[in-house]
């Protein structure tokens, strides 16, 4: 039976579940943990839920040679930003250790962050960075959209035997969703259509799932069938899901929470104009946020951003081309 | 040590004569990775790094080890799998980029690795891997394998935000594992009056310890017997639960930083020690020649009838018949086949 949770708490399920499963999982970070009644502490002890000290190379580093070992630690790094500090680890070492030992060992850690809270959270602390890690061989990247995907994410890259960034937004914090009750692990690099249409095909990941279901929801309206498609992961990147559904709408705006350059957005309409250019009705649209860093005053803020208007206009705008009505 | 007996005075003679063997083949292999870049120019691509001068250091540390204890060094890092047992023939074959390399070819120089001896694997960014060597000792913490972990670095990672964030860490945690900060004077090109604080307050860099309040020494690099000494000490209360300890180990890299950073097809050779190159200090590279750990190490089992002439030269000619062979070896290996390069990104 499926049961009705919070995005967060279906992160947390999966990660007790693991630890359950596993001994081998262990969980670290800072500000947690820090009473004996804490419900995990009590759980699983204090060897296996640690806190931490504000020390992200320490942090993460440790948890590589930990990986390297025989354990899969999970980090809480609560904002993706802070892995900038420990970019090191992040990106020149975690995923190379492998393949610079030619396969002799495996680092299955993951880095759990949050991201994109368009909140009055300003310029540090509310970006989309995660076109830095998507661009790293050897690492995997999550952006999990609904509770009942957060979870089988999570439990997913627990499971792997690579170095994962799973990150989640902080804007889905409280959104509720069924979650199925048994094991399940969602694989990585398997697209979920969100909602099936012919007329054009909206991808979108993360905060940006609702904005682009919203503008899907509107366009129907006014006879306008959109496919919205979560990528779900964006390394490794389902691309055929997406070539196939353009095959079917000829017709593909790209929804990226991050600023245009270097996003997921672009990446996607790069393998979009090698693998599916013939069957386009009319060209790609992104609809990304400005290439600043993100505002703090509200209206600053809302304007730099993505939001479901400017995917209906994108969507207009496409099927215009092709002499649609709209 | 006061009136107790130092624990390097229970080693037995044969003990001595195997460490005394590890520091020669530690000083053949590299003398051959030098001589590759002259007899075989090309053959070697990068950047190398040598550990002649710390042989001392690196064999007093790893006599200490009990079987199973994992060590991790940094990217000067031939010495330590030669001790641990990875063959010479796989470890110059990797230098040499070979299919046979320890790591196929994939790591060169600065990555190697050999799990299966203990060596979980270097990085090439300095300080990098001191938080790694406290993960693995997490791993036997949380495991509780009675393991102790090995983390060798030099003064230039001391100065890394990795490795204070790791003492502080790993004493928080108290994790099992030795810090050995091997102090060869020079941070790549940059002699260390230049930039360390403590080196220049004319203290011990060893004094790094206290702001993590762990325990923290500072010993001869060049005697293997008294690096012995106080790495035991750290062993022991490391694997009792005590936590981490700090030692520093002064001894003098007797090559240059790397071979010089040339680009193809400009060959490369070990250019002189910075103290001759950059600082012009040639009295001060003279004295450090003088101070050899081996020949020093050598004459003093010798002293004590450890051992004798004849043996030192049967030893020393194995020692060059082995390193001979890995030169051979990986000489004689295959590249990869270049479609491996796709390889082992993921497991």
């Amino acid at each position: 039976m499926p049961k009705e949770m919070m995005y967060a708490e279906a992160i947390a399920t999966a990660i007790i579940e693991e630890m359950q499963r596993d001994s081998n999982v262990i969980f670290y970070g800072q500000n947690m943990g820090m009473t004996e009644r804490d419900p995990m502490l009590k759980m699983f002890g204090k060897d296996r839920i640690r806190i931490t000290p504000i020390s992200e190379t320490a942090e993460l580093g440790i948890a590589i040679g930990s990986a390297l070992t025989g354990l899969r630690p999970i980090v809480e790094l609560w904002m993706s930003e802070f892995m900038l500090v420990a970019f090191d680890q992040v990106l020149n070492e975690a995923p190379r250790l492998r393949y610079m030992s030619g396969g002799q060992v495996k680092v299955p850690v993951v880095f759990k962050a949050g991201y994109g809270f368009a909140a009055g959270w300003a310029g540090q602390h509310s970006n989309c960075i995660y076109h830095l890690f998507m661009g790293t061989p050897g690492l995997k990247v999550a952006l999990p959209s609904t509770p009942a995907d957060a979870k089988g994410l999570m439990k997913a890259a627990i499971r792997d035997d690579n170095p994962v960034v799973f990150l989640q937004h902080f804007l889905l914090t409280l959104e509720k969703g069924d979650v199925p009750d048994e094991d399940y692990v969602i694989p990585f690099g398997v697209a979920d259509v969100k909602r099936a249409g012919n007329d054009v095909t909206i991808v979108a990941t993360g905060w940006m799932v609702q904005k682009a279901l919203a503008a899907a929801e509107a366009l129907a309206k006014e006879g306008i069938a959109a496919e919205v498609i979560d990528p779900r992961t964006i390394a490794p990147l389902d691309v055929n899901t997406i070539v196939n559904s353009v095959k079917k709408t000829g017709r593909l705006v790209l929804v990226d929470q991050a600023p245009r350059h270097a996003s997921v957005a672009v990446v996607i309409a790069g393998e979009i104009a090698e693998h599916a250019f013939a069957y386009l009705k009319a060209p790609v649209r992104l609809v990304t946020a400005a290439d600043t860093p993100v505002p703090f005053s509200e209206p600053l803020e809302h304007f730099v951003l993505p939001d479901s208007n400017k995917i209906i206009h994108a969507v207009k705008s496409v099927l215009q081309r092709q002499g649609a009505a709209v | 040590m006061g009136g107790a007996m130092r624990p390097a005075e229970q080693l037995e003679n044969e003990r001595l004569v195997w460490m005394y063997t590890q520091m020669s083949r530690i000083r053949e292999f590299e003398e051959r990775v030098k001589r590759t870049f002259v007899e075989h120019p090309g053959v070697i691509r990068g950047h190398t790094h040598l550990g002649d001068g710390a042989e001392a250091s690196i064999v007093g540390a790893l006599a200490t080890r009990s079987k199973g204890d994992p060590v991790m060094p940094s990217y000067r890092c031939h010495g330590y799998p030669i001790v641990l047992g990875t063959p010479p023939n796989r470890l110059m074959a990797e230098l040499y980029g070979r299919k046979d390399g320890i790591c196929k070819g994939f790591g060169g120089s600065m990555h190697l690795a050999d799990p299966e001896r203990d060596f979980p694997g270097t990085t090439g960014i300095i300080g990098a891997g001191i938080a790694h060597a406290a993960g693995v000792a997490l791993t036997a913490q949380v495991k509780k394998t009675g393991q102790v972990v090995y983390s060798f670095f030099g003064d230039g990672a001391s100065k890394q935000g990795a490795f204070h964030e790791t003492l502080n860490l790993a004493a928080v945690w108290r994790l099992p594992v030795i810090f050995i900060l091997e102090n060869n004077e020079y941070q790549a090109y940059t002699h260390i009056g230049l930039e360390d604080a403590n080196h220049v307050a004319g203290e011990p860099l060893s004094k790094k310890a206290e702001a993590y309040s762990i325990p923290g020494a500072t010993v001869d690099g060049t005697d293997p017997l008294a690096v012995y000494d106080e790495v035991k000490l750290a062993t022991d209360r490391a694997r009792a639960g005590k936590g981490p300890s700090l030692i520093e180990s002064k001894f003098y890299r007797l090559s240059a930083h790397g071979n010089a950073i040339t680009v193809p097809p400009v060959p490369t050779q070990f250019p002189k020690h910075e103290s001759v190159e950059v600082y012009g200090r040639k009295t001060e590279y003279e004295a450090a020649k003088a101070n050899d750990p081996i020949p020093k190490f050598r004459d003093q089992l010798i002293g004590r009838g450890a051992l004798t002439d004849t043996r030192v030269k049967t030893i020393d000619g194995q020692v060059r018949e082995e390193m001979d062979e890995a030169v051979r070896f990986g000489l004689a290996s295959q590249p990869p086949q270049p479609e491996d390069a796709l390889k082992f990104v993921f497991a």
